[in-house]
């Protein structure tokens, strides 16, 4: 029978995320992930501006902590700097995909051998609920306050399609944290994206479907119902690019 | 051994000397020669050139690769350089030390390529947010911007703060025999135990520059501020032909060149007149400054730039009102030159009552 505990690359400090917040959920799949490719202990891991800003109490690893938007290009810096360890990219979609969309594309399309874990849940969390790049049409947000009206607000940013017409990157997955088949697929596709950033095989992105009850004003079980039966529609996971 | 260098290559090489192997740029003119030397360099000494997306981009990337345990650079001009005053806050509140080149150009805006010294301010009072600092170099020729660069290094690492040489457009374009200095084993280089490069299942180490609690925060900012105390010591200035001066010219860089061939033109004409000239502007040679207008013999100490006045609010809190501080600037691009000078030191000299000023031209 396999034993539940906790991951070696996870310290005892309790998560401060909300109560139905997927981060926790996502920061120790990365561990699990690090762990199983035997990369944990030398892994560099960088956090974001957003609720995953304090990452780094969470993770035993050396981390560095980016300004908003620029964690592709912090990473850049360390795998020069560093050319064999394990490096993980943590960001939200309005990090990743609104101030930070310069850095991402090129990160990718350079091909740089990191793996970015992009956490979107559709909203900006930290700050309140705000609209976010990947807010879905009609979706209610601070900024979007009768929904979002893409003849005015613009429309929404698929990353994963994006990304995937580029040549730089060897692996660009979208999953889903909604239920237990997915969160172990998630996992799976972390495991993937680590051992071919130990092939040296270029840029991987996760795009993780994620929850964020305080802001979507539902409870955790409502948000995870909401993914399942409304976001998946708009953001169809799946694999988008493989070498 | 002397070769003839331009500058911007002589700093790159110099940096490579130092044992930079982590270089980060984007075009902007006049320090194209810097990325493009690192470019063809960093890939023999085995280091990594990246071309940015932008110098957003680049100043992150430094702040990565430094705060991975690397000696990293950057290099631009004038806009570029306020994109990257973001990441020096950063880099400066989470003590990471690297080096930052502004070959200055004419502002504000997009302003010109000529040359400049117009980011004094910027330099020296912080630039990004926050309460901070960093130690600035002003070389006058090619061959202390090479000592200057190669000197940036090591004082990065002693402070763990970023360093940036100031130079301008002129500095970057001109080209003087020069010696680089020798280069360094990365081996001997001092170690970083406070980098984030993997610690192998030993004690967690953080770059970052978030502090929620205030008094954390405000305890965080003291330590910095001791820092650059400390950094008071690597205070450095030229003094040319001052001690029986009646009138003290102030300039750096390049200008400081240009002043001192005024000064000896007006020693020729019987005018009493020396050069203070700045090497470090933070930590500005104050004490210099305030001692040599504290002479009765001096008249006036005239500060001259290529701005409409910047260094000059530091040269006036050193003279402190002990003596009258005209200013002279050129700028737009437009560089001065000595009989422009020649001719500010003998209206002022005469204006405040310097005798050998006041006498007929010899």
């Amino acid at each position: 029978m396999a034993e539940y505990k906790k991951p070696e690359m996870l310290t005892d400090t309790p998560f401060h995320y909300c109560p139905g917040c997927t981060h926790g959920i996502v920061h120790r799949l990365i561990a699990e992930a690090a762990e199983e490719v035997g990369a944990s202990k030398d892994a560099i891991g960088i956090a974001p501006v957003g609720c995953a800003v304090f990452a780094y109490n969470y993770f035993k690893c050396d981390m560095l902590q980016a300004a908003h938007g620029r964690a592709p290009a912090v990473a850049t810096g360390v795998r020069r700097a560093r050319p064999d360890n394990l490096i993980f990219v943590y960001q939200g979609d309005g990090d990743l995909a609104s101030i930070g969309m310069a850095e991402t594309v090129h990160a990718a399309t350079r091909g740089e051998n990191i793996t970015v874990i992009f956490i979107n849940n559709g909203i900006y969390g930290m700050t309140g609920g705000q609209m976010a790049p990947t807010t879905m049409a009609g979706q209610k947000t601070t900024t979007s306050q009768s929904g979002r009206d893409v003849k005015t607000h613009g429309n929404p940013i698929k990353i994963c399609e994006l990304l995937a017409t580029l040549d730089g990157p060897c692996y660009i997955a979208r999953t889903s944290m909604h239920d237990v088949k997915h969160i172990r697929e998630t996992k799976a596709a972390i495991v993937k994206a680590f051992k071919k950033q130990q092939e040296k095989k270029g840029f991987s992105l996760i795009e993780i479907l994620s929850t964020c009850p305080t802001n979507f004003h539902l409870s955790p079980k409502a948000s995870l119902d909401y993914i399942r039966d409304t976001a998946v529609n708009f953001y169809p996971l799946g694999v988008f690019k493989e070498i | 051994m002397k070769k003839l260098w331009k500058g911007n290559e002589a700093v790159a090489e110099a940096a490579i000397a130092a044992g930079c192997r982590c270089f980060f740029g984007y075009p902007i003119t006049p320090q194209n020669e810097i990325p493009e030397y690192m470019s063809r360099r960093m890939g023999e000494v085995g280091g990594s050139f990246v071309q940015a997306e932008s110098e957003v981009a680049a100043i992150n990337m430094v702040y990565g690769a430094g705060g991975a345990g690397a000696r990293a650079m950057t290099s631009s001009s004038s806009p570029g350089i306020s994109l990257k005053q973001e990441g020096i806050s950063y880099i400066a509140g989470a003590q990471v030390p690297c080096v930052i080149v502004n070959m200055m150009r004419a502002g504000p805006g997009l302003g010109g390529i000529q040359p400049s010294q117009s980011d004094y301010f910027q330099a020296t009072k912080g630039g990004g947010h926050g309460d901070y600092h960093m130690l600035v170099y002003a070389p006058s020729g090619v061959q202390e911007a090479a000592d200057l660069t190669y000197k940036a290094f090591d004082k990065a690492d002693k402070y763990r703060s970023p360093v940036m040489i100031l130079g301008d457009g002129m500095l970057g374009q001109m080209c003087e025999a020069a010696e680089i200095p020798p280069a360094r084993q990365l081996k001997d280089l001092p170690e970083k135990p406070w980098a984030a490069s993997g610690n192998g299942g030993k004690a967690q180490r953080i770059i970052n520059s978030i502090y929620m609690s205030p008094d954390t925060l405000e305890a965080h900012n003291r330590e910095l501020f001791d820092i650059y105390a400390e950094m008071e010591k690597e205070t450095a200035w030229e003094e040319y032909k001052t001690s029986d001066a009646e009138i003290i010219v102030v300039a750096y860089g390049t200008v400081a060149r240009i002043a001192k061939a005024a000064v000896n033109s007006s020693r020729e004409n019987g005018i009493k007149v020396g050069l203070i000239r700045p090497i470090t502007l933070y930590p500005f040679p104050s004490k210099a400054i305030a001692d040599a207008a504290q002479k009765r013999s001096v008249k006036c100490v005239l500060t001259v730039e290529l701005s409409m006045g910047q260094m000059v609010e530091d040269v006036r809190l050193a003279v402190n009102g002990r003596k009258p501080t005209p200013f002279f600037g050129r700028t737009g691009g437009n560089v001065t030159t000595p009989q422009e000078i020649s001719a500010q030191i003998k209206a002022n000299g005469e204006k405040y009552g310097a005798k050998s000023a006041a006498a007929k031209e010899k």
